[in-house]
């Protein structure tokens, strides 16, 4: 089983794929759940605190805006860990916003920057068969990394 | 507090990762207001992106524009409007700009935008979220064109404070000190007002507060109306000015901070308010005033005596500004000069930092202290290439504005 970092992150899909293949996804839903579930000073609704820009400084400098700095508080530990990661490029806003832009760009730097994980660098599909392709792209590179299958 | 809370529409990217979401509840919370997200859906969102034109490419700025449109179009109600992103990023500094500037033309909603730190407190944002539920839930108060009766109004600023007593429209006493302690300095100036108007304290029919410490003296003399200076001042400067109807900018360069505000009317559109730099600010007049040897009074009509392009200012920083002041003077140049350049860096800071954030519309109305250094004025109205109205009393702009405003209280408006 890897741990297969997901982009866009907040991708639903995405993270219900890597699991049926048999993997464990990193993406925004756990990084806001450890949020939510860690006791701390109440700050609505990521319960996230100025110190997580501090946090944030070891992927993104100071003179990054502080929300970068903060997205990468909850994604940066997430890209070390990464086992492999899947990066779909100009995804829809229903398959998963990733809210801010910036954070995007550094994001998928340094996950293609990560030269030691293997890594599925895909399109997202805008006809009927990219969309086969694509689901089949993934699973291949999933079935690849040798996870068991939870289909 | 009894009054319905005033709904006012946030439009953001970011606070909510930078930890300040909190902040911006607390300070809302602070003047009876609730911060609500208009409600828009993924449809709205992609129609609104293609209408708007502009190609944001950060999904939770693309959100922002869809719920601007939804505000325009009134499918979502809103008292008021307060736009916030990351400080330091360009593509939010654009989008903030348009929206704001596309709410202020398209509707009569107040909007206020900031661009915010990690390390925005509520503090910071509580005289912006004032004036923005102020201009909502007091549009008749600030409709008033005349003082009334006999009143009192004092403005603790950061760095002076003024009393001005008032009678039937007309200015009849001022007070003028440096701030020390808060209380006792306006202890000081109330008596040197009342003394000039021949009144005694009990003469006063309403009081109303102002500026920095607005609250501890209001509570302490019981003012009728403490209220923060970005609609205060854009009362009393139309007033003094006599320009209650159409268009204004009013600029106010203070000791801590500055505004630019957008007026309608004599209520502010949109405003700006700045405090970060010391360089864009008054105390940076001050202290050149001390160096080159003189009072800050005397430093405008030199200023006005020397060419500000002779001297190479660094018009960014304090310290650096400081640092070519001192230069400046040890290569030989006047301290005529030397007062015109200084002029010169605040005034193209405050263009630069602030101005770009309002439309400009004349007249531009400049008043606060800083308004006596003609210096600072004719570089202002150099850049702003208009002729700057500086009515009598500009130094006393907030204590005018807050005698004008507290006459609604005396039959209970």
């Amino acid at each position: 089983m890897a741990k297969v970092f997901i982009y866009p992150a907040t991708s639903l899909v995405l993270s219900d794929m890597v699991e049926r293949w048999g993997h464990e996804p990193l993406g925004a839903a756990i990084a806001i759940r450890e949020r939510i579930q860690t006791a701390s000073l109440d700050s609505p609704p990521l319960q996230m605190t100025p110190e997580d820009p501090k946090k944030g400084l070891k992927w993104a400098a100071v003179e990054v805006p502080a929300g970068v700095r903060g997205r990468m508080a909850l994604y940066g530990p997430m890209i070390d860990e990464a086992d492999a990661a899947i990066i779909i490029n100009d995804a829809d806003l229903a398959f998963g916003c990733m809210g801010c832009s910036r954070t995007n760009e550094l994001v998928m730097y340094l996950l293609r920057k990560r030269s030691d994980i293997p890594l599925l660098d895909i399109k997202y599909p805008t006809s009927d068969e990219e969309g086969i392709e694509f689901v089949a792209s993934i699973k291949e590179f999933l079935t690849a990394l040798g996870g068991e299958t939870n289909e | 507090m009894s009054e319905q809370p005033v709904r006012v529409a946030q439009l953001s990217c970011g606070p909510e990762h930078s930890g300040v979401q909190k902040e911006i509840y607390d300070a809302a919370a602070m003047v009876n207001a609730e911060m609500f997200f208009p409600d828009v859906t993924l449809a709205d969102i992609r129609r609104s992106y293609d209408e708007f034109g502009l190609e944001a490419r950060s999904g939770d700025l693309k959100l922002a524009i869809a719920r601007a449109m939804a505000l325009v179009e009134g499918s979502v109600e809103a008292d008021a409007v307060f736009i916030a992103t990351c400080f330091r990023c360009s593509e939010a500094a654009i989008v903030r700009n348009e929206l704001r500037r596309y709410i202020h033309e398209n509707s009569d909603l107040p909007v206020v935008s900031y661009s915010f730190t990690e390390r925005t407190t509520a503090g910071t944002l509580l005289t912006r979220m004032e004036a923005l539920t102020t201009i909502a839930r007091r549009r008749a108060l600030l409709a008033r064109e005349k003082q009334v009766g006999i009143t009192l109004g004092v403005d603790s600023g950061s760095s002076t404070t003024k009393a001005i007593v008032m009678q039937d429209n007309e200015i009849i006493g001022t007070g003028w000190t440096a701030t020390t302690e808060v209380l006792k300095s306006a202890e000081t100036v109330m008596e040197s007002a009342l003394s000039e108007a021949g009144l005694k304290l009990s003469d006063i029919e309403a009081i109303g507060t102002t500026g920095y410490g607005r609250y501890l003296i209001g509570e302490k003399i019981g003012a009728d109306l403490i209220q923060e200076e970005l609609t205060v001042n854009s009362k009393g400067a139309v007033f003094l000015a006599d320009r209650q109807h159409g268009e204004a900018t009013v600029i106010d360069i203070g000791g801590m901070d500055n505004k630019a505000i957008s007026v309608q009317d004599g209520i502010p559109g949109t405003f700006t308010m700045g405090g970060i730099c010391a360089g864009a600010s008054g105390r940076f007049l001050e202290m050149t005033a001390k160096r080159i040897g003189v009072d800050i009074t005397e430093l405008g009509p030199i200023a006005m005596k020397g060419l500000s392009r002779e001297v190479p200012m660094n018009s960014y920083c304090i310290v650096f500004g400081t640092q070519s002041l001192v230069n400046a003077l040890a290569e030989g140049h006047s301290k005529e000069d030397v007062a015109a350049a200084a002029c010169r860096s605040v005034a193209e800071q405050v263009f630069e930092q602030q101005l770009q954030e309002v439309d400009i519309k004349e007249p531009v109305i400049m008043v606060g202290g800083t308004s006596l250094i003609e210096g600072l004025v004719k570089e202002m109205g150099s850049l702003l290439q208009t002729e700057i109205v500086v009515p009598h009393h500009s130094q006393y702009i907030g204590s005018v504005g807050s005698a004008l405003l507290s006459s609604g209280f005396i039959r209970g408006e």
